[in-house]
Order: structure tokens, then sequence, then C-alpha cells
């Protein structure tokens, strides 16, 4: 079982981090001191004064928009991860399983959608599509769903030609019991290791669109879309943009400290359990 | 002349290896791999080192070396070579003594020589860099050991790359490059093992005719008894890292002192009495030809065989010789292009998804590998309860007790019911595999290499287990191997298979008495026997064979 | 031979589908052109005149082949912006953009290249573990954050560098590179840890086979060993992740440019992406696209060179 002693402390932090940022942004009505929009104070007041972290370009309370930006971070970094791990993960096994024509035309598909750089595509897609947030998870999910078909795939393939699948099917085993019982139990692991990756990419890939003015549209605003409203402020020496700029650093440090842990920890599973 | 045997060359003192281990979940800590071990090795002799896996052998061949694998170190003893302790020079003096002194011939050829350089560049290669000769003359010298070792067309075949040249000839190059720089020791780690049984027997004489030529001494590291008393003068048997036995090549063969040895020597001694076949044939395989998709080149051509219920059809073949795709056209996976086959009266379906409950049921399959033929992530409870469960619905209580009836049928028990496959033993595994298979009620089984992945000893416990197992069910079993031993001591009849074809089939006592076809003669011929001058009389009654056709 | 000719032809095939791709991408989603330029307020007739002018009414087979028409021959056509002809406005900016990522690729490479070995030699030990903690850390780094870093300390607060990458026609060497060390060093930092982690993985797959211990038993020096028996085979996997990596900096350069207003190609994307200027928006694309691939045949090919098994078959 999992005792918390055993756990690493870089992992223990990440799992803390990540947990706090979790809850600010499902709790930010209750946590956040003033509304998104509200301006209290000067423009860029400094930190540590009135307000904590200071106030942004318009005058409004950095801290709160902080905690309101976790909260739309996240909810579209997990949508999006969610569509690109759902949709990956069950096209890959379906080809992995059926295999021939239908392996065929689904990977030649996938090969074709990443022969053109992620960022470059969607920006192209979002050249004539709406802004919203709808568009970006779709757009995020399903262009980051080739990566996990690929992986997803990939494992099932391992897997499939193992001897225990043979044997099962050659018992006259159901293709539900072949992928659920015998394929799936053994492709979680990686898999599971591979959900936080792919989050940590969808959150920096939100915040490059943001802050290339593509992604959340303001008023509403995410981390990245904070850094590109407070950049001007750089040059003038103003940190303000660099506080956003931080959390998502933050933010995806966490989540890789608690995957890399999630990983060994499998990795030691497979070969582990005594030494036989 | 001074008996060359009375100057020691190798002098092995109280030899102590240990490796660290990181198990899972546990802090690491360090494992003794090599106990206490001392041995002295006069000039220009060979010295057998035999033991299972796990033995420490080639952790002690390469000791010679002053070399580890992995994280394995020396901790403890000495190791002279020609009166030097050569583990007290430092990285520098053991570079002077490798690939000089001492050199090495490793298991597979294919994996040690470097795929990006011309075989001859790797051969003189140690010789040029301990400056003994000028490029030409160890190039001839290498050439000349082409020559000697029995390679086709010495003058040219150092220009070809690794990939270009077979595994049989590989092991041979790797010989000529050990002895291109003329050391006064070779290591033979197990170079023989990965090839099949009719080259290995050509590599082994032109390795011990080489030993014999140039008067180096060897290491010769196997696990198997009698290749290793074909080419060694005297002989250690090793068990857990620690010396059981040691004596001049005869004694151990033919008066083991340890009850170990004995168990060693006397290994595949199961004999079998023949059981004469009965009318009703239980598997009929009539005419099967069969190809695998997209190639067009058929693998099986007009396979024709019958196993009789409650016997064993062994069939025989090296690698390529369409015996596991033999298995996959009985079992449905590789549908066959013409013929069909014949179960237990009716005739089955060549797609294996056609074919009914009971005809899959009434059919199973061992495989080699037991590692990969259990689903790692179910107990053993499950692996054998599920075939019970999914044929013949039993669940709760009732399917508990045939669970351990199994576990008792293999001589396992009830203990082992809420493992994994890794908390087994590898011959636990494969027990396990069989109680699978038993679950099922067959009337057939297909045993695909089930012992060639186990150690000696454990592969005769598997033997037995069969075969008793058989008398008890009833069982027919179509069993394939590459090991004509095996073959021996359980097969009532033989099929042996060669490109593709049955080139020679009937009872076990006629396939295996004269007069024998070309291929059956070269393949029974080929099996190392326990007794000393075997390979000579083979490569003699070769001589004489081609000299009269 | 007969399989570079074979990449080659497979890596065209790649880019004209690429193309349809780039092209089905940005007409026939439901955004409409003319729409967008002219906004929401705009009379049926200004649109259906706008329609006719830009060729909308056409069928998509047809101005997709007058689109790859014009891309093959050097055409990519006029932005619907501010009328300007691409190709003209794109020559200078790729130049830029290809200058910033070379000086990138010419520092980062060679260090991530020796950093990977020092890790190899010292494997588990201090350095390499801080190797791989630096990996951790700088693949959850977004490039904003680094750029930013550096300008508010670097251009800020000790004013060693300018803050905005401004180059121009005629602009001497020494200025030029002082315009981008700062954008040039976040690239650099964006991969170097990356490319550095791979170039480990590659050595080291290579130093655990069997014939690197061959080499070891023949008494050969370590040197040696590396450089005979170890490098000819860790080229190919080598350039391999330098190629993986200087696609990646391509991709990272589109960000890089907004932070540093450097006038290059990513800015140029990023502006009319903005301006929904789908022309623009084609050529860009097209050229990211084209420049990904072929740094991905490069890889494709030098590891068909590199292996003695193709050049010299059986």
């Amino acid at each position: 079982m999992l005792e918390l002693r055993t756990i690493p402390w870089s992992a223990r932090i990440g799992l803390v981090l990540t947990f706090t940022f979790v809850f600010v942004a499902v709790f930010a009505d209750l946590v956040a001191p003033y509304s998104n929009t509200e301006v209290v104070g000067d423009v860029w007041e400094p930190v540590f004064g009135e307000h904590i972290l200071g106030t942004d370009n318009l005058g409004r309370d950095l801290l709160s928009r902080m905690i309101y930006g976790a909260r739309t971070t996240i909810f579209v970094a997990a949508m999006a991860t969610a569509l690109s791990f759902s949709l990956g993960s069950i096209l890959g096994f379906t080809a992995a399983v059926i295999g021939g024509i239908v392996d065929q035309a689904m990977s030649r598909a996938v090969d074709l959608l990443m022969a053109i750089p992620t960022l470059i595509f969607a920006l192209v897609v979002l050249s004539v599509l709406p802004g919203t947030l709808i568009v970006l998870i779709l757009v995020m999910g399903i262009l980051d769903s080739t990566r996990v078909y690929r992986l997803a795939r990939a494992v099932a393939v391992d897997i499939t030609v193992m001897d225990f699948v043979e044997a099962a099917r050659l018992r006259g085993e159901g293709r539900i019991w072949i992928i659920f019982r015998e394929i799936l139990p053994n492709a979680l692991s990686p898999l599971v290791a591979e959900l936080g990756l792919r989050f940590i990419f969808a959150v920096l890939f939100l915040s490059a669109l943001s802050f290339l003015g593509l992604g959340v549209q303001p008023p509403d605003a995410d981390w990245g879309g904070m850094v590109k409203e407070n950049k001007e402020g750089i040059v003038f020496g103003i940190p303000a943009a660099l506080i956003p700029a931080a959390a998502i650093a933050a933010l995806a440090i966490s989540v890789n400290l608690v995957a890399d842990w999630v990983l060994n920890r499998t990795t030691d599973l497979k070969g582990g359990r005594g030494n036989g | 002349m001074a008996d060359p045997a009375d100057e020691t060359l190798l002098d092995i003192r109280n030899l102590r290896i240990e490796a660290t281990v990181y198990p899972p979940g546990e802090d690491p800590h360090d494992i003794t791999i090599v106990d206490d071990v001392s041995l002295t090795l006069g000039r220009g002799r060979v010295l057998g080192l035999i033991g299972e896996s796990g033995a420490g052998k080639s952790t002690i061949g390469l000791s010679s070396m002053g070399y580890g694998r992995g994280g394995v170190r020396i901790t403890g003893g000495q190791v002279l070579l020609n009166g030097r302790d050569i583990l007290k020079g430092g990285m520098a003096g053991l570079r002077g003594v490798r690939g000089r002194e001492v050199c090495y011939v490793a298991q597979s050829a294919a994996a040690a020589f470097n795929p990006a350089h011309r075989l001859m560049d790797q051969v003189t290669e140690a010789a040029l860099k301990h400056g003994s000769a000028d490029r030409q003359t160890v190039q001839a010298r290498a050439i000349d050991l082409f020559g000697q070792l029995g390679l086709p067309d010495p003058e040219n075949i150092g220009q070809r790359y690794p990939h270009q040249v077979s595994g049989g000839q590989l092991q041979r190059v790797m010989t000529a490059m050990a002895l291109a720089s003329g050391p006064d020791l070779i290591v033979f780690d197990e170079p023989t093992t990965a090839l099949d049984v009719t080259t290995q027997i050509d590599v082994l004489a032109a390795i011990k005719l080489a030993i014999r030529k140039t008067g180096v001494a060897a290491l010769y590291i196997s696990h198997d008894l009698a290749v290793v008393a074909q080419v060694s003068d005297e002989m250690m048997v090793l068990q857990g890292g620690k010396l059981v036995e040691h004596g001049e090549t005869r004694q151990v063969i033919e008066a083991p002192r340890e009850e170990y040895t004995r168990a060693l020597v006397s290994v595949r001694s199961i004999r079998h009495e023949e059981k004469p076949p009965s009318p009703e044939p239980v598997l009929t395989i009539r005419g099967v030809t069969a190809a695998y998709p997209g190639t067009g080149v058929d693998v099986l051509r007009d396979i024709n065989v019958e196993v009789h219920p409650g016997q064993t059809l062994a069939v025989v073949g090296e690698s390529g010789s369409g015996k596991s795709t033999l298995a996959r056209v009985i079992t449905g996976l590789l549908p066959p292009r013409a013929g069909e086959v014949q179960f237990a009266g009716r005739t089955l379906s060549a797609a294996m998804e056609k074919r009914s409950r009971d005809d899959l049921r009434e059919l199973q399959m061992i495989y080699q590998m037991a590692d990969v033929a259990m689903n790692p992530r179910q107990t053993v409870r499950t692996i054998i309860g599920r075939p019970l469960e999914f044929y013949f619905g039993l669940r709760g209580k009732e399917k508990e007790r045939r669970i351990a009836e199994l576990l008792d049928e293999i001589e396992m028990g009830e203990g082992f019911i809420d493992r994994y496959p890794a908390e087994l033993s590898g011959g636990q595994k494969q027990r396990v595999c069989i109680a699978r298979a038993l679950a099922a009620k067959p009337n057939l089984i297909i045993c695909d290499e089930v012992t060639s992945a186990l150690d000696p000893l454990v592969a005769d416990g598997i033997l037995k287990l069969l075969l008793k197992l058989q008398a008890e069910e009833h069982v027919a079993f179509l069993f394939i191997t590459h090991d004509l031993a095996t073959v021996r001591a359980i097969a009532d009849s033989i099929a042996v298979m060669y490109q593709g074809e049955v080139v020679r089939y009937g009872p076990k006592s006629e396939v295996l008495s004269p007069p024998f076809d070309a291929y059956t003669d070269l393949l029974l011929s080929s099996v190392p026997e326990m007794k000393l001058g075997w390979l000579e009389e083979v490569i003699e009654h070769r001589r004489m064979e081609s000299a009269g056709n | 031979m007969k399989l570079i000719a074979q990449r080659l032809a497979l890596g065209i095939l790649l880019l004209l589908a690429v193309s349809v791709l780039i092209f089905v991408g940005t007409e026939l989603l439901p955004g409409d052109v003319a729409q967008a330029i002219l906004g929401q307020t705009a009379t049926p007739e200004a649109l259906a005149n706008l329609r006719a002018e830009l060729g909308l009414n056409d069928p998509s087979y047809v101005r997709y082949f007058d689109w790859l028409g014009g891309v093959l021959t050097g055409d990519l056509g006029t932005a619907l912006s501010n009328g300007q002809n691409i190709s003209e406005a794109l020559g200078k900016r790729l130049s830029n953009t290809l200058f910033l990522a070379m000086w990138a690729a010419i520092i980062s490479v060679p260090i991530a290249i020796l950093l990977g070995l020092v890790a190899v030699q010292h494997r588990n030990g201090f350095i390499d573990k801080l190797i791989s903690a630096t990996t951790l850390t700088s693949i959850s780094l977004p490039e904003f954050f680094i750029g930013y870093l550096l300008v508010y300390f670097i251009a800020v607060e000790l004013q060693w560098f300018p803050s905005v990458s401004t180059v121009y026609d005629g602009m001497g060497f020494a200025d030029r590179m002082s315009a981008i060390a700062l954008p040039c060093a976040t690239l650099t930092l964006v991969v170097l840890a990356h490319m550095m982690r791979m170039t480990r993985a590659a050595i080291l797959n290579v130093m655990q086979s069997a014939y690197i211990e061959t080499a070891e038993l023949k008494g050969l020096s370590p040197f040696r060993i590396i450089l005979r028996h170890a490098f000819p085979n860790a080229i190919a996997p080598i350039v391999n992740v330098v190629m993986l990596n200087l696609a990646f900096l391509v991709v990272g350069v589109v960000v890089v440019e907004v932070i540093f207003v450097y006038p290059g190609m990513g800015q140029y994307l990023v502006d009319h992406v903005s301006k929904r200027d789908i022309p623009v928006v084609q050529a860009c694309g097209m050229i990211f696209a084209a420049v990904y691939i072929s740094l991905n045949i490069v890889a494709d090919i030098v590891a068909i060179i590199a292996n003695p098994r193709l050049r010299h078959p059986k």
C-alpha cells in the first residue's frame, strides 16, 4: 500500500504545491480578496504594499487576478488533457487491437498531423476560428491527442504480441476481456505517468497561446494572458509580468515532480514484486 | 622435455566478488556472487568452468582479466597471471594485460563486434595496439588463423563487415581475434551456446584444433557439461558462486565425487519406453502447406503427421525449420494454404476464430518463455482459475478446490495461489503454465520449446512432471524442440523437420536407428555426448563419409 | 542511395499533404474571410464584391491549386490587411529568423553535446543528477519566463544588452550580435537541457553495447574506445537529437521573437493571425512546416548514411 514515508521529498513538495494550486482554483471565489475585474488602486503598485502582489497594468489586484487566472489555466488545460487523453488512448488501443488497414490509416493520419509543429498548426487554425474557450480546448485537445495516440498504440502493440495475450485468444476470450483484463492493466502505468506530462504540455501550450494574444480573451485572463498584459512594465523595471510567469513554471514543475515519481514507481512495479 | 603443465600460468586465490543490487522498495545492498574460489591453471591447459545460471562462472572467467561486468567488483583475493597480481597494477596495468596476455571470446559474437568497422581492423586491433608486430605481419597471421579455423575465403573475409557474415562464422572470427595477439590465455564464454546444434559442432572442433595448435591455455565456460568435456583437460563445477568439485575431466565425467556433479552428469538420463501407436490418432495433419501472409514463401510444405492419444510426438528441427509455424497452423493462428487438421475425429476450422469453444479447450498450448506467457498483473489464482471459469463455469469454493488440486498436481501446493508470476522461479512459472493448460482438461497439449529457457536440472524436473501427467491424465503432447536429448527422453514418435519439410517420421525406435538420411544423420551425430573423445569420433566419421562419397 | 531517394520522395509527399492540411485548415473552417476583413457591420454588397475579388466563389480545390502553384513559383500572394506582397515581406524576416536560430544552434549544440558527454563520464554522480534535475525544471519553464527574467535582470538592471532586438539593413555585425544576445540566450536555455539529456541517453546506449566491452577487454585506452568504437555508432543518434532540437528551436522562435519584438517570421505570423490575414498565415505555416520537415529528413538521411548495414549490404 501507499505509505507517506515512502514518498520521496521531491514528490511530496510536488503533491503539496499541486493540491494548493487546484484548491485555490476551485475555491477562487472564497479565496480571492477582490473580484477579477475590480480596479482597486494605481497602475502597477509594488509588491508587498497594500496589495500583497501589487496591482496590474490597469490597477487591478494582482493576487486576485492570479487566483482567477489559476482557475482558467487549470480548467482549460485539464479539459484539453482529458480530451486528448480519451481520444488518443481509445484510438490508439483500437488501432493496436484491430491492426491492419484501420491501424495503417489512423497512424498515417497522425504522422501527417505531427509533421506540422503543434504551435504553428494551432496558430493557423486559430486564425479562422473564434477565440472561445471551447474552441481552445478542442484545438489543444485534438492536436495533442496525436502524441497520446502514438504512446497508447505503442504500449498496446507491445502487449498484444505477448504470449499471454495469444494464450487468452487461444482460450477463446472475447475482445472485451482481452482489452480490459489482459492489455489495460499492463498499459495503465505508462499512460498515467504520461497524463502528468500531457497536462504540463497543455498548461505551457495554453500559456504560450494566451501570451501571443490568441488564447483566453480579456477581460478573462489565464496566467499567460496576464504576462502579456503586464509585459510592457518589464522595461521600466516593474516585475509584475514575472509573477504569473513564475506561477506557470511552479505549477509545471510541481506536476512534473509528481509525474516523475509515478513513472519511477511504475517502472519499479514492472521489474519488482520479489525477485523471481 | 619438461611437462608444460608444471608451469603455472594463472593462479586465482580466495577470489571474492560482490555486486550492489537495487531492489525496488528496499535499500541498495551488496550481494556475494563468487565466494572464496581458488584455482590454478598450467600453461597450455584447458579448464572447463561448469554451472547453471547464477553459478558465477562468467564472473570468474572475466576476473582473470580484472574485469567486472555492470556493477560487479572484485572485493577479495588475488589473481596472479604469469606470477604477477593483475589486480594490483591499476587500470594502466590491466590495459597492458587485456588483449595481450589474456583475450576474450564472447557468447554472442554478433553483438561483440563493432558494426561500424571491417572484421580485419577489429581482429588486428589488439595486437597492433600492444605493439607485438607491424600491420602486415599481424594481418598475415590473422589470415592464417582464418584458414586454421576453417573460414571460407580466408584471404578476403576480413574485408567484410560483421553483419555480412553468419553467426557460426563470426564466432570463429572472434576466436581468431583472440588468438591474433598471441595471448597466454583465452577466456571462452559460452562460445557455441547461441548456435544451432549442427553449427556448434564445427565451431567447437575449430576452436579445439586452434587451441591444440597454438598451445594457448583456456578457461572454457559453459552450462553444457557434454560440450566442455570435449575440449577441457580439467573441470570445475560451480554452484551459487561456490566451488563444488574440481578434477581431471575424465574423473568428473566418469566418477563424480559430489552429489551435485552427479546430478549434472546424469541429467537427461530419463528413459521412456515407447508406446505402440493406436488405431485412432487424436491429431492428424494432412498435406499442410503454409506461408505467412504477404510473403508468398511456403515455410511449411506438405506436412503429414499424427499424434496418438496419451502419447508424445516430438517435432525436432533447427531454427528456421518451420517447427513453430506448425504449432501456429494447428492452433489456428495461421490458417494453412492447403491441407487440413483433424482433431478428435473432426476437421478443425483453419482459422482459430471459427473454432468452437470445445475445439479450443481440448487443444492447449505451453510456451517457451513462461515469463511472457502469463499476465504479470494476474495472480496464480486468476491464471489457473480463468480457464476453469471460462470453460466449466466453476465459481467460488468449487473453483478454489480445483485450483488447489491442480497446484498439487504440478507439485507446488496451495501456498502459491496468491503469488504474482514475478514472485516465482523459472521452473515454477513453467509449472503454473502447465497447470493452466491442464485446467482445460485437454486432449492434446502443444509444448513449444518448453524446457529450452531453463537450466538442465530444472528442465529435467519439468520433463519428469510432463511424463507423470501424461500417465495420469492420458493427455497427448506435440513436443516442439531443437534438443535431441529431450526427444530421446520423452517421445513416442518423432518428426524431423528441415527447411519446412518433414524429412523423417515414425516411431522413436525407427527414427533413431540406422539407416539414416543425410540430415538426420548430421543432426543426430551433432548432439554432444557425455563421453571423452566424442568430438574426434564424429569428425573422423564425417571425414570418412565424405571421403567415401 | 535508393533509400535516400525514397526518403526524399517521402518528404516531398509529406510536404504536399501538409500543404493540403494547412489550406483546408484555413479555408474550410467556419470563419468567413470577407466577413473577417470587413467586420460585422459590412453591407451584403460589399461582402459579395470582396468575395469575388478574392476568388472566394471558386470551388476550394481550384483555389488550392492556384495557391499551390503560387507557392511553388515563389509567389505567396498578397496580404489582405495591407496589400503587401507576401514573398517580399517574408524574405527579410525569414533571413532574420534563420540568423537567430542559427546562432542559438551554434551555441547550444556544442555545449549540449559536451555536457552530455560529461554526464556520461560521471554517470549517477553529482553532476549527472544535477543535469537531470535541471532538465526536469527546464522543460517546465515557459519561454517567456526565461525571456523576461533575462530582460529584467540583464537588460533592465545591468543594462548589458538591449531589451528590444532591433535589427535593420546595414547594421554592423557587432551591433547585430548585441541585439540578438538575449533572444539567442533564451533559445539556448530553452533547448539546452533537453538536448543534453537526449545526448546523454544516446551515448549511454552505445556505451552499454557488447562491442564496447570487447574493446575494453582488448586493453584499449578510454580515449581510443570513445573515438574509435563509440563515436561512429553514436553519430546517427546524436544527429537525430540535434535535428529534433533544432526543429524545436524553430518553433520556440515564435514566442521568443514576440518577447523581444524581433522582426522575424514568428512575429509576422502572430501579428497576422490576430488580423485574420489568411494568405500570410498560410505562407508562414507552410514555411515553418517545410523547415521542420526538412530537418527531420536530414536526420533520417544521416542515420541511413551512418548505418554500415545499409552502406554495405550483404
